[in-house]
């Protein structure tokens, strides 16, 4: 095993400038903000997800990954977050391959739906303008976000978590030093 | 800007500061919900705005500007108090005009002037659960809120009617978000209700005693409750502000003299203060 790659330079400011960057993808669905740059996280972990974590999950925060040993002793160093076995028991779900599916993660309940996850989904690619048709909370009319290597079925599996509401699962997505988030009430059309 | 030495920046340690990004982020994906928050112990009392600090202090950074209203006024105590806590423990810079600011944070009133995309406007909030006066039991009214169960406030605007012909609720008028969350929009004037309706600014809301945080998305459907034949109708003063004769802002009552004297002047100082501006060098040239 290498030595272990830093975290953030400067772990107060660079944690609230990503934080912001996933405020304003969480308020603005589909649209793609940038977040990471300069970290050097292990494979197959990406910038823009190391990122989330960092400045997101920590000792509270019960996260399970499917990273590999080098990302996960990187964020067990760098986070302080309990690594779990179940990711349904996971308030952090870091999917580098394949996505467990939405329905197998924590949902929250009627009364408490905040307890439900969030998912850092790494993708191929993203990009604005084109691919899924998005709309809800935080878009005017409609926003495009074109996502290179959605799990198979996501669309369907998004459309169920959805119907869900108040329960269910934020999304996530980051590839390279970007991200957008699909917060649990926004409609995806296929487009 | 320096900052004061021994302090994190923004005041809060970031243990607590992910705490709180982490209830914000699920506040903004479950709209008008509100979250349970550890609150922490804040350098002023309970009332003056700590649930708001807390939130401004937990999304600020260095590149914001911060406006601080308290009933729309730049320059009163509470305003100008936490303007300057910012800029100790922060180093932020601050503004008294709207336009400016990236995070406006308010007690009781929303800016006339019209919001954008790249602002945010957090909400200093004394009591977040808009069903408190009608059922006390927390147990409860977060059962009633999970089966979206809000016949009691439907009854109590109806009794507003029965007994007094009209709705008789002129501030923390309650509003339904997207369609499922009934929320109190903290103690502002039901004139400023309809601003918080798809607006395309986001809206955080902070209640520190209370130990809650809520949002609304940009852009969401934010409905005043009421009904068919007794639709929501804004409450304003019927004057012109007497000192930029504006006849469309939200005024405050000025009493002048002990004789009876008063005048209306508008509530957003920096929106009067902008309009009389304007209207000074057309009158000089006249």
């Amino acid at each position: 095993m290498t030595a272990l790659t830093a975290g953030f330079a400067d772990p107060v400011l660079d944690a609230q400038a990503t934080f912001r960057a996933v405020l304003e993808a969480m308020s603005r669905p589909g649209r793609v903000q940038r977040a990471g740059a300069g970290l050097r996280p292990p494979g197959p972990l990406n910038a823009a997800a190391a990122a989330v974590l960092l400045s997101l999950a920590d000792a509270d925060t019960p996260l399970w990954l499917d990273a590999g040993a080098e990302a996960e002793a990187w964020l067990r160093f760098h986070c302080g977050a309990p690594v779990v076995a179940a990711a349904g028991a996971a308030a952090f779900v870091l999917a580098t391959r394949a996505a467990p599916a939405l329905a197998s993660l924590a949902q929250g309940s009627e009364e408490e739906p905040q307890q439900g996850a969030t998912l850092v989904l790494q993708v191929a690619g993203l990009e604005e303008g084109a691919g899924w048709r998005l709309t809800g909370p935080g878009i005017a009319h409609e926003h495009r976000l074109r996502v290179a290597g959605a799990p198979p079925g996501f669309v369907a599996a998004w459309a169920a978590n959805r119907a869900a509401f108040p329960c269910g699962v934020d999304v996530v997505l980051c590839a390279g030093e970007h991200l957008a988030a699909l917060p649990r009430t926004v409609a995806i059309a296929e487009g | 800007m320096s900052t004061m030495e021994g302090y994190n920046f923004a005041y809060l340690d970031e243990a607590t500061k992910r705490m709180i990004r982490r209830a914000i982020l699920k506040a903004v994906a479950i709209p008008g919900h509100q979250i349970p928050f550890g609150a922490r112990e804040m350098p002023l009392p309970y009332g003056w705005g700590t649930g708001g600090i807390q939130v401004t202090a937990s999304i600020l950074g260095p590149q914001d500007t911060l406006k601080v209203i308290d009933q729309g006024s730049d320059d009163t105590t509470n305003a100008i108090s936490i303007r300057r806590f910012f800029r100790r423990v922060a180093g932020v810079a601050t503004t008294e005009h709207t336009a400016e600011a990236s995070i406006i944070q308010t007690r009781h009133r929303i800016p006339e002037r019209p919001l954008r995309e790249d602002q945010i406007i957090v909400y200093q909030v004394p009591q977040p659960e808009p069903l408190f006066r009608l059922e006390p039991r927390r147990a409860e009214t977060k059962r009633l809120h999970a089966l979206a169960d809000y016949g009691l406030m439907h009854v109590r605007l109806y009794e507003d009617i029965a007994r007094l012909g009209h709705i008789a609720k002129a501030y923390d008028y309650p509003v339904m978000v997207n369609g499922r969350y009934l929320m109190s929009p903290s103690p502002i004037p039901a004139f400023d209700n309809p601003k918080m309706d798809r607006m395309p600014a986001l809206q955080l809301f902070g209640a520190g005693r209370e130990k809650r945080i809520y949002a609304i998305p940009p852009y969401t459907e934010v409905r005043s409750l009421d009904f068919e034949d007794h639709p929501f109708r804004p409450i304003r003063a019927p004057h012109a502000c007497a000192l930029c004769r504006s006849t469309d802002t939200y005024l405050d009552e000025v009493i002048t003299d002990d004789a009876g004297g008063r005048i209306f002047v508008c509530s957003d100082t920096d929106f009067c203060a902008e309009r009389q501006a304007a209207a000074a060098p057309k009158e000089a040239a006249e």
